[in-house]
């Protein structure tokens, strides 16, 4: 039990490859640590069916689980239940806003499906709400590009799921 | 091994790896960044998808067989995807409109899946139909502001509708393998996505100022395996270098 503690607190220091500021645990990724048949399983799950960073996170535990002195660690896809942006920890989405990114607003996804309008988005660098949706698809599969009409920065939101 | 549950399992795989393979395509030739950016983000999604499909297709014949082997190790007879979404891009507004006419569709579909009684086939449902969502009102926001756009990009996509229209029936036309996922509780009612479809679509032609096509014959044969030539070219260029390089690792 002790151990498991510990390989969270190690999991706390693997960031995500796209967003380096957060942490896998910050992002939710991470579903389970369990000890089985002599070796540890961590189970995690995609954030976007098609997310590229997948590989790279499994790598990564690995790869922090081995320096620690764990060996023969397995990571494990689950499916479900699904993972969306509510799993996303506050400390993590605080990271994202001061980090640059509108973290999520709201809990899950946006209703506003087949046609609707999009969502007033908080600008991260200074804090208006007169903000505009220019793009649902952003540089990554998880963010949306908005412009804010006060600072004219353009930004990324992480969109909700 | 169920024979019905893995060709309707490959149905569901290889249209999501034939659409994502024909709009990456689009890649660094989209008419404007952000949107070479959202057509690469659904390409992804819709491999994604086909990952976690074909995964488990694999899964289903058991020792010896891969994601990447049902990918790039069968031939044109073998797959399974709907003839509309191997159909080549041509210009950004038969892209759209093709888009449109699946993604509202594929819509339909996976919410009905999220109830079906297969595991891994609900489990999928889960994590794409999110992402789907941003696909439907994604495809149905250009059809609009093309259609109701200028006379030459309302021309274009009318145009496109048109010749696009005969290749949408194959999306409701229930088969064999339809109909016993149907009575297993893990598949679709086709005929129940199709009165939804079309409401859906007259409501977004409306707002596009666009005609809805007459014609009823419809073309069929892709989910049975009767392809288009265009499946050969894609398979080409997809698979030639696994085939190459069989046993290849990074």
């Amino acid at each position: 039990m002790q151990q498991e503690e510990q390989i969270w607190q190690w999991l706390e220091e693997v960031s995500d490859p796209e967003i380096p500021v957060l942490t896998v645990v910050d992002l939710g990724v991470v579903r389970a640590v369990e000890y089985l048949y002599k070796h540890w399983r961590i189970s995690i799950t995609p954030t976007y069916s098609g997310c590229p960073a997948m590989n790279e996170i499994e790598a990564n535990i690995l790869e922090k689980l081995k320096q620690e002195g764990i060996e023969g660690a397995q990571v494990k896809m689950v499916l479900s239940p699904a993972w969306t942006t509510d799993w996303m920890t506050e400390k993590g989405k605080q990271k994202l806003q001061e980090y640059g990114i509108a973290p999520p607003e709201g809990s899950s996804a946006d209703k506003s499906v087949l046609f609707g309008e999009a969502k007033k988005v908080t600008c991260p660098h200074c804090k208006s709400r007169d903000t505009e949706l220019i793009s649902q698809f952003g540089s990554t599969a998880c963010k949306s590009l908005y412009k804010c009409h006060d600072c004219k920065e353009p930004f990324d939101y992480f969109k909700c799921l | 091994m169920n024979k019905e549950l893995l060709e309707y399992t490959l149905r569901l795989g290889d249209n999501a790896l034939i659409l994502g393979q024909r709009l990456a395509e689009w890649c660094g030739h989209g008419p404007i960044l952000e949107q070479d950016i959202a057509l690469s983000n659904i390409a992804l999604d819709h491999l994604g998808q086909a990952r976690m499909l074909l995964n488990y297709a694999a899964e289903q014949q058991g020792e010896g067989f891969t994601e990447d082997k049902v990918a790039f190790f069968r031939d044109v007879f073998e797959y399974h995807n709907l003839l509309l979404l191997e159909l080549e891009n041509g210009d950004w507004g038969k892209t759209i409109c093709r888009q449109f006419l699946f993604d509202t569709f594929n819509y339909f579909l996976y919410t009905d899946l999220l109830q079906s009684k297969d595991e891994t086939i609900r489990s999928v449902a889960q994590k794409a139909i999110k992402e789907i969502s941003y696909h439907a009102q994604w495809s149905a926001e250009w059809l609009i502001r093309l259609g109701d756009g200028t006379e030459e990009s309302h021309t274009r996509v009318q145009n496109s509708l048109n010749e696009l229209w005969e290749w949408s029936g194959e999306m409701f036309t229930p088969d064999a393998v339809d109909e016993a996922m149907l009575q297993a509780g893990i598949g679709a009612d086709l005929n129940a996505i199709k009165e939804r479809w079309h409401e859906k679509v007259d409501q977004i032609l409306d707002l596009a100022k666009l005609e809805k096509p007459s014609g009823e014959w419809m073309q069929s044969g892709g989910k049975q395996g009767d392809h288009t030539e265009y499946l050969g070219f894609i398979l080409a260029e997809m698979q030639h270098i696994p085939r190459m390089h069989p046993e290849a690792k990074w």
